[in-house]
């Protein structure tokens, strides 16, 4: 029986090898364009028509081109790869069609890089070598040599140092257990080889006869495919990707989504071959549980726990369903793990349904993600025709199918209860727990719910082993989790760090501070149902307890940063609009908890709120936290009481002084022009709604404050500042 | 109108065909046919979402009369199913026009300015959220979050997105769609 689900697997596996050499088989050359609803927003479907046709024009046979997911390098997109064999790959950003004219006769052809275009800075053009120096702090180095330092000498001496490039990377997932900080691991790109250095004569060796001598040193090698290799292969010297720990996202960007001979061939179906093998539920949620993994929709609960229970039901028919609801403005983690790589999830489903002894599992995912919902179709179409779904699944003996359904956009069917009534065709409302839905839940059978990083995480944990994911987080949370860093950093994108990595290394190591350098105000994290974490606490490491504790949650990973234009009140009003529109009216403290609140923060920013408002805002808030039904109406007032613990004094400016300082609500605001910098462009009087600005051609102009709305459009359109808004 | 007091009953002569008949006409033949399969599965009311999704992409709003039509075809109690289209964001009750402006609102777009670039829309449209402008070209929508806050503020008008968009472009970019629109109707 054992020996039958591995030899199926093999068989599979090495189908999909001939598939894919025969894919590309004459092709030395390979050019990969990012492609998810963001990739394509910002023109990638243009791009990869562009390369089309010159690939065609060129009459080369030797150049394939091919879609990948994306990487979350988001103001950067489309980002494209050209690999160039023994060349070390470079990507491009912010491609255009006209873009591609040039990197291909320069780069693809002509066999230079086009520098000026290269992601996130240019490329040394005698650059060959690069070596990327783990820096994970979980199992930082600890002898008494300064490896980087020793290697940075060695290739001075050698007279290699503009020849090789010394970088830091994340982890590559190669320690065993108990050897942390016992060796160091390096990454020679574009050789693909990972080096395990212990000792100075280690690294002596690597340089004479690899660097020099042009051969690869067998006895320091770290054989197999080991975690973040095949991503740092790829992005490592991208400042934004190489400090990082890439688990989940491990093959955004690497992988195409569409091909499940791709996934194969980066160890896909492995952790499910693993677990029909040992053919014991009780061994995986063991692992998942030792793992220390914690749902990632934002509860933190221990999957390992919320799967034993649902394994423990009386019932025999169970359902498990993937949590595809991504409501939280500000998160898109999950649209990109679907759109990049499908068959992570679906694997980590098939796992889970395994562990649980469910038969069947749903897909609960956003209308407003197609193409999202058009890969996992198609993923999960391959997944039969492969035999990796549906009956007897590898020969194991173990049934299990998936279905795809669609929300049609309520945030309150993230909540579990309101989600299993909208598979089931209802409204989705959520309803009183106990019974939790592990021992009643869809149509009243024992039912499972993970997010979709949860899933994501799961192929990885029973592959690389449950010990060392435990490892990479804190004491309580293992694993890393993954961001949607948007607003006001200067690289917004999807960020993967280990749990416990403080908001500081995230926001400013990775996403390279503030725009437009100005200062750090505050952060805010889990979208509505969280809250904003001022500056001065840049330092708290990121974890479900520190951040609940700092008056904020996890929440699925959205985080905004905000500078000092900014008003506080603002963006509480703005998350209690959104929670407000989005109570599902069942439950009273949460439907007029959620009014009453939003008509406060409107009159505070209209200019007319009170002392007593603040007050009342406070008492409101917690009442809804007591009592409200769902999780929705318990978190909604986070974003005001967060902003009230932290930033009162902005609330009491604008009560009691009647004044924004941050300058945004332009209710408390006035414009007027002066009259010195005004040079009569006329552009404002032009562009004003109301025509209340008067004035001639080449002279000063005046705004009639009694007729003005404060639109700020002048402001925006002056070109000289003389404009003062106040 | 579609007797709607006798579902259930499949008895000839109580109107029941005629009535079947109306509402596939009123649903069309795909949209039909996709309900037919769907009640020959388990738990055939729960297709019941997935069904107006493809009424709503057929016809580009939910009408009173195909709501009533879904549930007579899917025997499922027409107070249901008006509650379940009205509950959800993501149903129209109205016709749209041509194209639907829908402007992010999720936090990344709001905190780059989103509202401001909302608010020259409806200067240049003459609408408000939820309307339809009168030439029957656009229709305002706000979203609650497109999943490209990379890219924010973003508007989508029909399938493309527009990124990084500010308010002095809008002019420009609302123009592109009423030439189209413009040239489709010659």
């Amino acid at each position: 029986m054992t020996t039958q689900i591995t030899a199926r697997y093999k068989e599979l596996a090495a189908q999909a090898e001939k598939a894919l050499r025969e894919r590309t088989a004459s092709t030395a050359i390979r050019i990969q364009v990012g492609s998810a609803t963001c990739e394509q927003a910002a023109g990638a479907n243009d791009v990869f028509d562009e390369f089309r046709k010159h690939i065609a024009a060129s009459e080369r046979t030797d150049i394939s081109l091919r879609l990948t997911g994306c990487t979350g390098r988001c103001s950067r997109e489309p980002i494209v790869g050209v690999m160039i064999p023994h060349q070390l790959p470079v990507k491009y950003e912010r491609v255009t069609r006209e873009k591609v004219h040039e990197i291909f006769t320069r780069h693809v052809l002509g066999g230079k890089p086009v520098s000026e275009f290269v992601l996130d800075g240019a490329l040394p053009d005698q650059c060959r070598h690069e070596l990327l120096i783990c820096g994970s702090a979980r199992c930082r180095w600890q002898g008494p040599v300064n490896f980087r330092a020793l290697l940075t000498e060695r290739l001075e001496q050698a007279g290699l140092a503009s020849q090789v490039r010394v970088g830091a990377a994340s982890c590559f997932g190669a320690c065993g257990a108990g050897v942390e900080g016992s060796r160091v691991h390096v990454l020679l790109r574009p050789d693909r080889v990972l080096y395990r250095i212990e000792s100075e004569a280690d690294l002596n060796e690597i340089i004479e006869r690899h660097l020099i001598g042009g051969q690869a040193v067998e006895r320091l090698q770290v054989p197999g495919k080991t975690i973040g290799r095949k991503f740092l292969e790829l992005y490592g010297d991208v400042a934004f990707f190489n400090r990082q720990t890439r688990v989940v996202l491990r093959h955004n960007g690497v992988v195409d989504p569409d091909s499940i001979e791709e996934y194969f061939h980066y160890r896909g179906f492995e952790a499910l071959v693993k677990v029909l093998e040992k053919n014991d539920p009780k061994w995986v949620i063991d692992e998942i549980t030792r793992s220390k993994l914690r749902g990632r929709g934002g509860g933190g609960f221990p999957t390992g726990q919320k799967w034993k229970m649902a394994a423990a039901a009386a019932d025999p028919i169970r359902y498990l369903i993937c949590n595809a609801d991504e409501g939280d403005p500000g998160a898109f983690m999950d649209r990109s793990m679907l759109e990049s790589d499908p068959l992570n999830v679906i694997e980590g489903m098939i796992i889970g349904g395994f562990a649980i002894g469910a038969h069947q599992g749903f897909v609960y995912i956003r209308a407003e993600y197609p193409m999202a919902i058009q890969r996992l179709e198609r993923a999960i179409d391959q997944c039969r025709q492969w035999g990796l779904l549906g009956k007897d699944i590898l020969g194991s003996g173990f049934d299990f199918d998936l279905e795809l359904r669609l929300g049609a956009g309520a945030f309150v069917c993230g909540e579990e209860t309101a989600l299993i009534h909208s598979i089931e065709g209802e409204r989705g409302q959520p309803r009183i727990r106990p019974p939790y839905p592990t021992q009643s839940g869809l149509w009243g059978r024992p039912t499972c719910i993970n997010n979709v990083e949860t899933f994501a995480n799961v192929p990885a944990v029973i592959n690389y082993g449950a010990d060392w994911f435990a490892r990479i987080g804190t004491e309580k949370s293992g694993g890393t989790k993954v961001f949607a860093l948007a607003g006001k950093a200067r690289h917004t994108g999807l960020v993967e760090v280990p749990m416990g990595t403080s908001l500081r290394e995230v926001v400013f190591d990775i996403g390279g501070g503030v725009a437009e350098g100005k200062e750090l105000k505050a952060i805010q994290t889990g979208g509505p149902a969280g809250g904003c974490i001022p500056a001065k606490w840049v330092d708290l490491p990121i974890d479900y307890d520190t951040l609940t504790q700092a008056g904020s949650i996890m929440g699925s990973g959205g985080m905004i940063v905000l500078d000092d234009a900014d008003c506080m009140v603002d963006i509480a009003k703005f998350f209690m609009t959104f929670s407000q529109d989005e109570s599902c009216g069942k439950c009273t403290p949460c439907r007029e908890g959620t009014t009453r609140m939003l008509e406060i923060l409107e009159r505070i920013t209209a200019g007319k709120g009170t002392l007593e408002d603040l007050d009342k805002l406070r008492r409101l808030g917690t009442l809804m936290k007591k009592a409200s039904l769902c999780g929705l109406g318990r978190a909604a007032p986070n974003p005001v009481l967060s902003t009230l613990d932290h930033f009162y004094e902005e609330y009491l400016a604008h009560v009691s002084a009647g004044k924004c300082p941050a300058k945004k609500c332009t209710a408390l605001l006035s414009f007027e022009i002066i009259a010195d910098k005004c040079v009569g462009c006329t552009a404002c009087a032009r562009s004003c709604p109301v025509e209340c600005i008067a004035g001639r051609r080449k002279e000063a102009h005046v705004i009639d404050q009694a007729r003005c709305i404060k639109c700020g459009r002048c402001f925006e359109v002056c070109r000289f500042d003389a404009v003062r808004r106040s | 109108m579609m007797d709607v007091h006798s579902p259930g009953k499949s008895v000839d002569g109580d109107g029941r065909q005629a009535v079947v008949a109306a509402a596939r006409a009123a649903l069309g033949d795909a949209i039909a046919q996709f309900i037919d399969q769907c009640m020959q599965r388990p738990q055939p009311a729960s297709h019941l979402i997935a069904v107006l999704h493809k009424v709503q992409a057929q016809h580009g709003y939910l009408s009173a009369e195909h709501l009533d039509a879904v549930a007579q075809l899917m025997q499922v109690p027409a107070a249901k199913v008006a509650g379940v289209a009205s509950f959800y964001h993501f149903f129209r009750l109205q016709p749209r026009g041509k194209y639907s402006v829908n402007v992010c609102m999720g936090t990344a777009c709001y905190v780059k300015g989103a509202e401001r670039v909302a608010q020259r829309i409806m200067d240049e449209l003459g609408v408000g959220w939820g309307e339809t402008s009168k030439d029957g070209v656009f229709t305002l929508e706000g979203s609650r979050c497109l999943g490209t806050c990379g890219l924010a503020p973003v508007v989508m008008i029909g399938d493309e997105v527009h990124a990084n968009v500010t308010p002095e472009q809008v002019p420009r970019i609302l123009e592109k769609y009423i030439r189209a629109a413009r040239e489709a109707t010659v």
